[in-house]
């Protein structure tokens, strides 16, 4: 089985572009599954279902959904092979900038939009920047300059990566990002001992551990102060 | 040639004064070198407590491996420009949806050739345009071949991010971005990396407002334009600074542009105009046609002077309607004098 790990901003187009994705593997008679990682609600699953790809969805809730992916991502290859696939794709809601849910040797994609802003590029983390495939959607409603100077802004990030544009609602270029998925002499069995390609941050907080009351009493472990300047500037 | 020794001697000031672009480079990964110059870069990354790694999640392995790459891509995109790379492309037969061979002679088309593409919708024009785009080499589900200049075509063209092979423009495209014309264009020559970038800007705007029926202004936000100024606004820029050496028109309405002219300006930069279109006037402006048929090419028409002589009357006519439209704006009564 081989293994994908896709991530990227909300509505970027990621289930569009698996699913047109899956249409040109699935000709070359493969078998694909979906794992959808969300936070607090996702209806992707459906979405899969109806296109007759087996998956499964996990939600965090209370957890960043990276650290959450990590701590699952063993148990749903596992699902994976049961299931007999010849390819897992995995879409989390890129949810944390700070986070990524990229594993070494496992191929990473990022999908981001041309309509998420010229900075966002700039904004976003590890899910970018150690991504080994970009893909860049919603070309189809954006001039030619805007797509080229997006462009330039992630390769600048990131460049490593291989940058394709693919329109999730046509598809167009879906063909081509599914040659690059699937090689025959990789074999999944485990991704036990192997290592994320970035590390995330522990960052525990106080409130992440259910303090809810305000004022430096209250505040242990991990706190870091915001700058506003000298005490009595106003 | 830079290599990775060199870069690990230089200094940040050396460097940026030897390659300018490193400047963006910097600035998008965030690494603010003002009073570090005469470090090199590791010495600079390397002045970085783990804390600030981590807190700001820096890969400084990756970041510096990274600057070369980028370094030796700009490089190339710089080469690349200052050399006109495709000369032509030429499209090879393969087969329909249903596996039939395509029976087509293998079409050339050169720069400042203009080739319309009509088809239904759904009939195979983007599977077409993305063989293009992919530079199809009998690998792709209508096993067709596409060579450049006559070759087997490099696969830098499918990979490379700043050099794509098809620039595309059509009827659903808007800016987006907050910006006027001058600031639009500022952002998109930087990214081009070009060198005399208020001197382009004026060309720009020049040859935009020669396509539009109404005259825009720098300062004009690109959210302001209406919809015949925005498109003349792309087609000039899209000639005048995209490095792709084809463009592909999906559509242009024959309303607030003078397409003919934009056609001319297109195949003025040297490029391969491909036009999807319905449109009579446009498809015939063309000299070939490809007519697309379930999945395959089915056959290639050149315009013949019957052909041509159609599409002047068609012109004519254009202009009629145009004059029409002009006048309903304007509020005034629409007589038959208007309609010679
Ligand atoms: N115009 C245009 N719309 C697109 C494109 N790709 C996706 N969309 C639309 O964008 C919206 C979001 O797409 P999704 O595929 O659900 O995005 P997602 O990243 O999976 O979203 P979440 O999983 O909810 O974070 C949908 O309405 C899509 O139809 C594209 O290339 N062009
Ligand atoms: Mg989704
Ligand atoms: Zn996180
Ligand atoms: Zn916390």
């Amino acid at each position: 089985m081989n293994l994908v790990t896709i991530s990227g901003p909300p509505s970027s187009g990621k289930t569009s572009i698996i699913l047109k994705t899956i249409q040109a593997v699935q000709n070359r008679g493969l078998k694909v599954g979906v794992v959808k990682f969300d936070c607090l609600y996702t209806d992707d699953d459906q979405l899969y279902e109806k296109a007759g790809v087996p998956v499964k969805k996990g939600l965090s809730g209370a957890l960043c959904p990276d650290h959450f992916f990590v701590s699952n991502i063993e148990e749903v290859v596992q699902w994976g092979r049961r299931q007999a696939l010849d390819l897992l794709i995995t879409e989390s809601a890129g949810l944390c900038n700070r986070c990524s849910p990229y594993i070494k040797e496992i191929q990473g994609i990022c999908v981001i939009d041309n309509l998420s802003g010229i900075n966002t590029p700039k904004k976003i983390g590890p899910m970018l920047k150690s991504a080994d495939i970009v893909v860049i959607t919603k070309g189809d409603i954006v001039s030619q300059a805007e797509r080229e100077v997006f462009a330039s802004k992630v390769s600048s990030v990131n460049p490593q990566a291989i940058v394709m544009h693919i329109n999730g609602l046509t598809g167009q270029g879906a063909y081509e990002l599914s040659t690059l998925l699937y090689d025959e002499k990789e074999d999944v069995l485990t991704v036990k001992g192997k290592e994320l390609k970035f590390s995330m941050p522990s960052a525990l907080c106080s409130y992440c551990l259910g303090e809810t009351r305000i004022g430096d009493d209250y505040q242990l472990g991990n706190v870091r102060k915001m700058e506003l300047g000298e005490q009595n500037d106003g | 040639m830079m290599d990775e020794k060199i870069l690990k001697n230089m200094t940040l000031d050396d460097l940026l004064l030897r390659y300018p672009f490193v400047g963006t480079y910097l600035e998008n990964n965030k690494l603010d070198i003002e009073g570090f110059g005469t470090m090199t870069f590791e010495e600079y990354l390397n002045q970085f407590d783990e804390e600030y790694v981590e807190t700001w999640a820096m890969d400084k392995e990756k970041i510096e491996n990274d600057l070369l790459v980028y370094i030796l891509q700009m490089l190339s995109f710089l080469g690349l420009k200052a050399e006109q790379t495709v000369r032509s492309i030429t499209i090879l037969p393969g087969q329909d949806k249903v596996g039939q061979k395509e029976t087509f002679e293998p079409i050339t088309i050169r720069s400042g050739d203009i080739v319309s593409i009509v088809g239904p919708t759904g009939s195979g024009k983007s599977r077409l345009l993305a063989d293009i785009e992919w530079t199809a080499n009998y690998d792709t589900p209508t096993k067709r071949c596409i060579l450049i200049n006559n070759e087997v075509a490099d696969t830098k063209w499918r990979f490379s991010s700043s050099n794509k092979l098809v620039a595309q423009l059509s009827q659903n495209m808007n800016f987006v971005m907050d910006l006027t014309v001058e600031e639009f264009l500022e952002l998109h020559a930087k990214s081009r990396m070009v060198e005399n970038v208020n001197q382009v800007i004026n060309t720009i705007l020049e040859s935009a407002n020669q396509l539009a029926g109404e005259q825009f202004m720098r300062t004009t936000p690109v959210t302001a334009l209406s919809g015949g100024q925005s498109r003349a606004l792309m087609i000039a820029d899209t000639a005048i600074l995209s490095t792709s050496p084809i463009v592909l028109i999906d559509e242009i309405e024959n309303a607030g542009i003078d397409r003919k002219k934009a056609l001319k300006l297109l195949v003025s930069s040297e490029k391969i105009v491909l036009i999807a279109t319905h449109d009579p006037t446009l498809a015939l402006m063309a000299d070939q046609r490809i007519i697309i048929k379930n999945g395959g090419i089915h056959k290639i028409i050149s315009t013949d002077d019957e052909e041509k002589r159609i599409l002047s009357e068609l012109e004519k006519l254009d202009k009629i309607v145009g004059n029409l439209r002009h006048n309903l704006r304007l509020g005034n009564r629409i007589d038959q004098t208007m309609f010679v």
